[in-house]
């Protein structure tokens, strides 16, 4: 079986929120199929590591596989949370995209089901199909 | 048109939201017909303390202070369908919202309006002292709180609008509540029907971040395109008696509303999907599914409910000292040398003065942390167009000034080429959280009476 690393934005997609000092991040396939290989590759510690400047307390790793996505939660990542700290972002809410850059190693059956960078489709001024 | 849904539009999900979202949302509830909400969602966790402020300075505010912006356009069409709003919008002073409503209903020649008042979540007062310093364990020695309020639920709203109130004004309540009380009111639900109560939160937590839920802080241009971004069609919630909802958009706006983009928010500030505690409810994600079924309407179902906790979250701001911030450029050769030179003069400077943030805008704006860990560990990367930013926080003003002082400085005693210092200096509020005892806490409504008001 041939695999190739692919960066995790290609297989999913998240967002981050914030409450205090704690960040969760969600991490969110792309399609059905490739849930198994975020499961077995996004763990707890390798978003640790990926987070390790931030020195993070606890990260927890929740599953939602009706939804085929994971919710992670890093405690004490924000530098004490929006009321405490020094970054222009205090709230974390650039953090998923730093997780999203993370190296996946993709098997290549799978590959048909990444998502990948096209021209943009739309611009601001495209109008919306409408409403069914 | 059918009479079993309930339709809740958001035009608001945080202070400081487009103030035009409204109208749209109004007219697609208009063309709809059945019975509907209208709310705005509009308290962070930080801006009660600043409406808190702005009362002190005046007793007339503490509320939104773009109330106006966001009534005035849909106060005369709402009252005339029968769309109830409910905000919290209140803020600090949900009474003193009130009265401007009443105000605004009279600027516009409209019949006056029965405006439902929540009270009971500002915790602040000496009743509850004994419960903020035993909650807080001692951590408010010596400092001065600027607002305390616990998050209320949903049956105060739910009351008022049994009790005929066509809008209704509160200060904290949790922002699903918002949704949550006027079904509760709608559809009869008892307050203890967990699984409804659940469903019913998690369609107003979709709603309550607005727009995006609808493709607001979503795109990401060739990857996760979405279109119209500048016209968004804000959020509605069809509900139906079992809480189970459909999300939507008014057809003609802008944004998109798919599986992907409502998984996104379904996980938004959630930490252990099983257990989203709220005042109302514990609603459990673990089975929740998301389908697409149709245009721009995605299907919430598989939540359920758990038994409410005997606690409610309450929020404690403190003033917690100064932010200072200051910022110089460099450009051309060796610009990323001769920031990071700056930083260490400026370092040097007030060594001593505690922990002192270096962000180098053009290699790094946010993906360091404070302790500069991530900034040591990476070389110069030669870039040619930097901006240092430094930032501090005291408890003392004339310490906090101290820096911007020093980043003026650099003008004749830093490194070659530095310009455009900029610095600002900021009162800061810091926020506590614990749980106090349902018991302990009052929510209640009242119909404002201008009349009473006057006297």
């Amino acid at each position: 079986m041939t695999t190739s690393i692919e960066p995790l934005w290609r297989a999913a997609h998240g967002r981050t929120g914030d409450k205090g000092n704690r960040s969760n991040i969600s991490v969110i396939a792309w399609h059905p199929a490739l849930y198994p290989l975020l499961v077995a590759q996004v763990t707890e510690s390798a978003v640790a590591q990926r987070f390790a400047h931030r020195r993070p307390a606890r990260v927890q790793r929740f599953l939602l596989p009706s939804l085929h996505a994971m919710n992670f939660v890093l405690d004490d990542v924000l530098d004490g949370g929006v009321n405490d700290s020094l970054n222009l972002d205090s709230h974390g809410k650039a953090l998923s995209f730093l997780l999203l850059d993370m190296p996946l190693e993709v098997p290549s059956e799978l590959h048909v089901h990444l998502a990948s960078i096209g021209p943009p489709t739309t611009s601001p001024h495209t109008q919306e199909t409408p409403s069914t | 048109m059918n009479k079993d849904v309930l339709r809740v539009g958001c035009a608001a999900g945080f202070s400081g939201d487009r103030t035009d979202a409204a109208r749209p949302v109004v007219d697609a509830l208009i063309e709809s017909g059945g019975p509907s909400v209208l709310i705005f969602e509009t308290l962070a966790e930080r801006t009660l303390a600043l409406a808190q402020i702005a009362r002190r300075a005046n007793p007339q505010l503490g509320y939104e202070p773009l109330l106006d912006e966001m009534l005035r356009p849909v106060l005369a069409d709402c009252l005339a369908h029968g769309i109830r709003i409910v905000s919290n919008f209140g803020a600090a002073n949900p009474r003193g919202a009130a009265r401007r409503i009443a105000e605004l209903a009279q600027e516009l020649n409209l019949p006056a309006a029965r405006i439902a008042v929540v009270s009971g979540d500002d915790v602040s007062g000496a009743d509850h002292r004994d419960a903020l310093n035993s909650g807080l364990q001692g951590a408010l020695a010596g400092r001065e709180v600027v607002s305390a309020n616990a998050y209320l639920g949903a049956e105060p709203i739910a009351s008022a609008l049994t009790a005929g109130a066509q809008i209704v004004v509160c200060g904290r309540v949790s922002d699903p509540s918002l949704t949550v009380g006027p079904a509760i009111a709608h559809f009869g639900w008892r307050v203890d029907e967990w699984d409804r109560l659940a469903r019913a939160t998690m369609a107003g937590h979709l709603l309550e971040c607005g727009a995006q839920v609808t493709g607001g802080y979503y795109a990401d241009p060739g990857l996760k395109d979405v279109a119209g971004l500048a016209r968004l069609g804000y959020p509605i919630a069809e509900i139906d008696l079992d809480g189970q909802c459909v999300i939507t958009k008014p057809s003609g706006s802008g944004g998109r509303v798919d599986e992907h983009i409502v998984k996104e928010q379904l996980l938004y500030e959630v930490h252990d999907p099983s257990a989203y505690v709220t005042p109302d409810v514990v609603a459990d994600l673990s089975d929740a599914q998301v389908r697409q079924v149709g245009g721009d309407r995605v299907l919430l179902h598989g939540v359920r409910g758990h038994p409410r906790t005997d606690s409610l979250k309450v929020n404690v701001c403190c003033a917690s000292g100064w932010l200072a911030e200051a910022e110089i450029s460099y450009a051309g050769a060796r610009a990323e040398g001769r920031a990071r030179l700056a930083a260490g003069i400026v370092r040097e400077r007030l060594a001593g003065i505690g922990p002192l943030r270096v962000d180098l805008i053009g290699v790094s704006s946010v993906i360091a942390d404070d302790a500069g860990h991530w900034l040591e560990a990476v070389p110069d990367s030669g870039a040619t167009d930097v901006r240092l930013r430094m930032a501090l926080r005291h408890a003392d003003r004339a310490q906090a000034e101290r820096l911007a002082r020093e980043m003026v400085a650099l003008y004749t005693c830093g490194p070659a080429g530095g310009g455009g210092v900029r610095t600002s200096l900021r009162p800061t509020l810091g926020t506590l959280s614990f749980l106090m005892q349902r018991r302990l806490v009052a929510p209640r409504y009242d119909f404002f009476d201008p009349q009473q008001e006057r006297a």
